[in-house]
């Protein structure tokens, strides 16, 4: 009932008009469901927070959208799951630190097949797995790295080679590149090194890793890639685009000498023209430097 | 004639055990059926329907989806792909057509566990418990929306009991078991009926299909109502049947309107008078008592 400021249905202190009780109640009992349901909101929203952070082990399918957008689109049906041929997908349950009921794989448990269909993808109904991924080669579910230098065998000299012979992608993902031995000093290392621009992400080489704790694993891009600043330029990649160094040739150099002396560069040396003059010094300083070092 | 014994005693001497409980083990058999279906495939190699109720696969054809979750995604800023619309569009098409809260009483895994929390209230004489509104599944509906508006993600999964259940029993269960023990011991201990009759907003979205839906519970025969009560007492959403059982003289329709009603059949069961039918919306028609 509105109130009006002439009548003498103003209520007094104390007093009550008509209807205000009934109106009194349903603000406070809206006010009450507002702040219950608000206390709930706040605390699934810092849930909701602190579930996005997605543990490094635990990988999404190929074509899975960015995190944060995996988030919205996922319905947690699991479709993806049923169709994967290796029982690669689990769907997160509750106490497994992933968001709840979403797809994941743990690639040391059972790694990611590259099925050539990609089936998962195929039965994803909400595209939270990218249907825009059809070359199973260009999915990037990860990143290998060799983590573990001091335990991996190869660093160690040995010919193990396991986490290169897998690679589904071998010689692209995952290199063999030589490299002197210098705890023999007369054998050689052959070093695995994952190439970003070529690696899945699919995990085959971490369950395959021979160690007992695989020194090879598989990160979540944004824990396993640097990224050069903006600006940076490859002088050498600039130059070979270019055909030609970007830069002009060294304009040549002019020494401040005594009068009579004179510098070659690239040739003699510093050259007196008056022969007569002695120095303290050999014309050339290495010899200056190497007497120095036998004496000692 | 008053009620002496438990809600039903009455029906069951008047009717049979079977007539009295049939629309209650039609719905468990719907249940179960359901989600065996699902089960076979895991279980058996047997894939009729693959996924869960989020969004599953019949056949290989038929794609279903909820449409709640569907709206969440759209909310928190993800179009999905045509197959999800398609699925969405189709449970939408079946809810109008059976009543919204259909889902809950014939298909949700958590109304047996609800159920049965109020099966055992009632044999073990708790009282009603903390008095909850039951419009604050409506809060909770808008907060879920709102959420995934602000956060981007589909916050409610997480802590849906609903969902947490039915793919806990297909894909796994890991910890969810103890979410729906606090289901069922929030509903015995702190308030009757509390989940589906007051807090769920899965039920509170599906009750606002039920308000076109074709399909409805009606008190055809409202002037043979001996005023037992048993109906009141077994409703999981009692507030729906006054309208129409008491409508006599007031020409309102005996077709039980409410959005929140269930179209469970607890009232056609229970009713030793055979008060209730299923009927449809716009069959206004009543039954003479002679």
């Amino acid at each position: 009932m509105p109130m009006t400021d002439t009548g003498q249905s103003r209520p007094r202190a104390g007093e009550t008009a008509p209807g205000l009780p009934a109106r009194r109640r349903f603000l406070k009992e809206t006010a009450r469901l507002a702040c219950g349901v608000a206390i709930v909101g706040i605390g699934l929203g810092l849930y909701a927070e602190s579930a996005r952070s997605l543990p490094p082990q635990a990988i999404r399918p190929p074509g899975a959208l960015p995190e944060p957008e995996f988030l919205g689109a996922c319905v947690r049906c699991g479709l993806c799951a049923r169709d994967c041929p290796f029982d690669t997908l689990d769907l997160a349950r509750l106490g497994d630190g992933v968001a709840l009921g979403t797809p994941y794989f743990i690639a040391r448990r059972v790694p990611c097949e590259m099925c050539e269909d990609i089936p998962c993808v195929v039965a994803c109904p909400t595209g939270a797995l990218d249907k825009r991924l059809t070359d199973i080669d260009d999915a990037r579910m990860g990143l290998a790295v060799l983590i573990d230098q001091e335990s991996c065998l190869n660093y160690l000299g040995l010919r193990c080679d396991v986490c290169y012979r897998v690679c589904p992608v071998i010689d692209e993902a995952i290199t063999l590149d030589p490299q002197h031995n210098p705890r023999t000093g007369s054998h050689t290392r052959f070093i695995p090194v994952v190439h970003s621009e070529h690696c899945t992400g699919c995990g085959k080489c971490e369950k395959s890793c021979v160690l007992e704790e695989a020194a090879i694993k598989v990160l979540p891009a944004r824990l396993a890639k640097g990224r050069l600043g903006r600006h940076y330029r490859l002088g050498w990649e600039e130059k070979r685009k270019a055909g030609e160094s970007l830069v002009p040739p060294d304009a040549e150099h002019r020494y401040t000498l005594p009068e009579g002396t004179r510098y070659e560069h690239g040739g003699r040396g510093l050259i007196t023209e008056d022969e007569r003059r002695e120095t303290p010094f050999p014309d050339n300083p290495l010899e200056t430097l190497n007497g120095r070092k036998e004496k000692r | 004639m008053v009620s002496t014994g438990r809600p039903g005693a009455d029906a069951v001497a008047a009717k049979g055990w079977f007539p009295a409980h049939k629309w209650l083990v039609l719905r468990r058999g719907s249940q179960l059926l359901i989600l065996s279906a699902f089960l076979l495939g895991p279980w058996a190699g047997l894939w009729l329907i693959k996924g869960n109720l989020s969004s599953s696969l019949t056949l290989e054809v038929l794609p279903m989806t909820d449409p709640y979750l569907l709206l969440q995604s759209l909310a928190a800023g993800h179009l999905p792909a045509m197959s999800a619309i398609t699925g969405a569009l189709i449970v939408l098409a079946i809810y109008l057509l059976v009543g919204g809260r259909v889902y809950c009483s014939w298909v949700c895994p958590v109304n047996i566990v609800t159920d049965a929390a109020a099966w055992l209230r009632e044999r073990l004489d708790i009282d009603k418990g903390a008095r909850l509104k039951r419009q604050t599944r409506y809060w909770i509906l808008a907060l879920t929306l709102l959420l995934a508006l602000v956060s981007g993600s589909i916050a409610w999964e997480l802590i849906n009991p609903v969902s947490m259940l039915h793919r806990g029993l297909i894909f796994g269960m890991g910890l969810a078991w103890t979410i729906v023990l606090l289901v069922f011991l929030f509903d015995l201990l702190i308030s009757h009926r509390g989940w589906c009759g007051h807090l769920c907003p899965v039920g509170a979205f599906y009750s606002l299909l039920g308000r076109f839906s074709l399909l409805r519970v009606s008190a055809r025969r409202r002037s043979a109502c001996n005023d037992c009560m048993d109906c009141y007492a077994v409703c999981p959403e009692p507030q729906v049947i006054s309208p129409a059982l008491k409508g006599v003289g007031k020409n309102i329709t005996p077709v039980i309107l409410s959005p929140n009603c269930t179209n469970c059949g607890r009232c056609v069961d229970i009713c030793s008078k055979d008060v209730f039918g299923f009927s449809m919306r716009f069959n206004n028609e009543m039954e003479a008592v002679s």
